[in-house]
């Protein structure tokens, strides 16, 4: 098990390496010359910046010493820095961090509870109208490009009703104190966390559905009900266990989709975060930046799929004991 | 905004071992091909799938032949609510430009990106996926983790960037979608040849002397195809998507019209004219959905087993 999780680790540090070399291969084919993609148009018109460039990133130097000095400064946490707010990429990126964590992380909380549940509730009455109503959701969601429906929702709950705020993740005058401020995010953070929630609870109730449906006919969950079992007892603590891995499975695959997804809500709603952040340098030409976010983005990804990877080993005995045998 | 991948591994895990070819082999008609069609034209949501998309095309190729307004035209004033104007049906945007015209010209941008970013992903993770699964080994290791390193980006922001770096032309931005969204297609051909190689039908045509490039074309590959038609129909959904994501956050071809590009666009005015937003996104949303009943129909006429699963 041990010897397992280092592989898997070393495995992501690859990736991460792989990662910072796309970077670099990204700054160096695109037309033109590296240090004006390095700068960006906020910072090309003046030649001693470029020239600074040039010498800090070696590139008058052999490609592969300029690769290993990249990769070096990469892993010391110095992403370059952005001359449009002349200050480190990493800063920016350290401050817009935590609301894209919050915001993914609701979403995918809110989707996995609520697909789940719903995904085991209509595979109980597969032919309930609750059912058929869950298939035709999936359908929709699956359908819906996620910013329209962000700003659908934006016509419906501020604009129609007036229930919740729709910009930013702060009213400009919040009250005081640690309460008062996580109350008031919490308010803004509803709508934009529901419109990314929604797609996947979708997805998650259609799968969990389908995993359900299969591991309520297998033999040990007729087993259980032989024993004479109740109802709630075989599906809540025999079957959900096996029917959540599919599951499991899919957040860890797609956790690259749902940052996608994120970095689109937070442009609807002015969320502050990575997306937002990414949207803007592409505006201001921001290159370091962009590629900054696209780094670190990555990271998030390679680190979920590894907590996914750890996760399945605490659901599934199985896959413990596989490896166990192995060693 | 979901992406290939995921859908991509949905489909593939909704598909587990399909018997020979599937439905259409099982059902001894002889005709494999038939009996499948036959299970595809009985589930009505399928039909109304292909239904919705033939309209869809429709109003695409003969809209702006029947309609005269030209979506980049000003016809009248700014922000005009939908059937106050005889010129402009469905309301006018902030520049006072035909939604209606918007609406039906902007699916050509939508529909062409959608089907070259397709057709490349297609190739790409054939390919990929084919090699990996026939010839295993070190060379299936390579490629696999050729893959994975791929489905770890962030596949809109990796397509924002390459879009950003390169010019925004529809010709980047199929390849940028079809280098982010591939990666799903490569696991289900690698899965299906891996399951195939080694049956008795694909020995048979080794013993006899066929080439590698034979067998992968002639002998795997068309019993490869179930799986990989499904998942193709569900990523032109996918790269629809993808495209209006892209348009929306103003990274579209600026000469064009299309549906996400009016999304983005009008933005700023969606509280005071909902019409100039709505409608563009219905249009993205009937597309995609139609590709996406299909897509669904196709898979339980391939496997009448997991049929409403």
């Amino acid at each position: 098990m041990l010897r397992s999780i280092a592989a898997r680790i070393a495995q992501a540090l690859g990736l991460i390496l792989a990662v910072m070399c796309l970077n670099f291969l990204l700054i160096h084919i695109t037309p033109g010359d590296p240090a004006t993609v390095i700068v960006g148009e906020s910072g090309a018109g003046d030649p001693e910046l470029l020239e600074e460039i040039r010498a800090q990133y070696g590139l008058d130097r052999p490609v592969i010493v300029q690769l290993a000095s990249y990769v070096g400064r990469v892993a010391t946490g110095d992403l370059g820095d952005s001359y449009f707010f002349n200050q480190s990429v990493t800063s920016l990126i350290l401050q817009r961090l935590w609301p894209t964590v919050l915001l993914v992380g609701t979403a995918l909380a809110f989707a996995v509870a609520a697909g789940t549940m719903v995904g085991v509730a209509t595979a109980r009455r597969p032919e309930s109208p609750l059912s058929h109503g869950a298939t035709v959701l999936a359908l929709v969601g699956f359908s819906m490009p996620v910013f329209w429906t962000g700003i659908m929702l934006v016509i419906l709950f501020a604009s129609a009703w007036k229930l919740l705020p729709v910009q930013g993740w702060h009213d400009v005058n919040y009250g005081e104190g640690l309460l008062a401020n996580v109350l008031d995010v919490g308010e803004h953070l509803v709508l934009p966390a529901l419109t990314l929630g929604l797609i996947y609870l979708a997805q998650y109730s259609r799968l969990s559905r389908a995993s359900m449906l299969e591991v309520l006919e297998s033999d040990y969950v007729r087993t259980a009900r032989a024993k004479g079992l109740n109802e709630r007892r075989v599906v809540y603590k025999h079957a959900l266990r096996n029917a959540v891995i599919p599951v499991v499975t899919v957040v860890g695959l797609q956790f690259g989709a749902l940052l996608s997804g994120a970095l689109l809500v937070e442009t609807v709603f002015n969320w502050p975060g990575l997306g937002r952040l990414a949207f803007d340098s592409i505006l201001r030409r921001d290159t370091s930046v962009l590629l900054g976010v696209l780094m670190v983005s990555s990271v998030m990804v390679i680190v979920a799929n590894l907590l996914t990877d750890l996760l399945y080993t605490i659901i599934d005995p199985r896959i413990r004991l596989r490896e166990r045998s192995n060693v | 905004m979901s992406d290939a991948m995921g859908r991509g591994e949905v489909a593939a895990a909704d598909l587990p071992v399909a018997p020979g070819l599937g439905a259409g082999g099982e059902g001894g008609s002889g005709r494999p091909g038939r009996e499948t069609l036959r299970l595809f034209v009985r589930n009505k949501a399928a039909v109304a799938g292909v239904v919705m998309l033939i309209g869809i095309v429709f109003m695409t190729v003969a809209g702006p032949r029947i309609y005269d307004n030209d979506p980049k035209d000003i016809v009248a004033i700014p922000l005009t609510g939908p059937g106050e104007l005889a010129e402009a049906r469905l309301g006018t945007d902030y520049l006072g430009r035909d939604v209606l015209a918007g609406v039906i010209g902007g699916g050509t941008t939508s529909m062409t990106v959608a089907a070259m970013a397709a057709a490349m992903v297609l190739v790409i993770g054939i390919s990929i996926g084919a090699l990996a699964g026939y010839y295993g080994g070190w060379l299936d290791s390579a490629l696999m983790r050729f893959t994975e390193f791929f489905q770890v980006l962030p596949a809109l922001l990796f397509a924002m960037v390459l879009v950003a770096l390169f010019e925004p032309s529809m010709w980047t931005i199929s390849f940028a979608i079809g280098v982010v969204a591939w990666p799903g297609i490569a696991r289900i051909t690698r899965a299906e040849f891996l399951r195939l190689k080694n049956l008795e039908f694909v020995r048979a045509a080794r013993a006899v002397g066929a080439t590698d490039w034979r067998i992968i074309r002639k002998v795997v590959f068309p019993n490869a195809l179930p799986p990989l038609i499904v998942s193709a129909t569900l990523i032109m959904g996918t790269a629809i998507l993808f495209e209006a994501g892209l348009a929306f956050l103003g990274l579209g071809d600026p000469n064009t019209t299309s549906w996400g590009l009016m999304i983005g666009l009008n933005r700023g005015n969606f509280l005071t004219a909902w019409w100039s937003v709505t409608f563009p996104g219905l249009a993205i949303f009937f597309t995609v959905l139609s590709f996406s009943l299909i897509g669904d129909g196709l898979q339980d006429a391939y496997n009448p087993k997991l049929r409403g699963r």
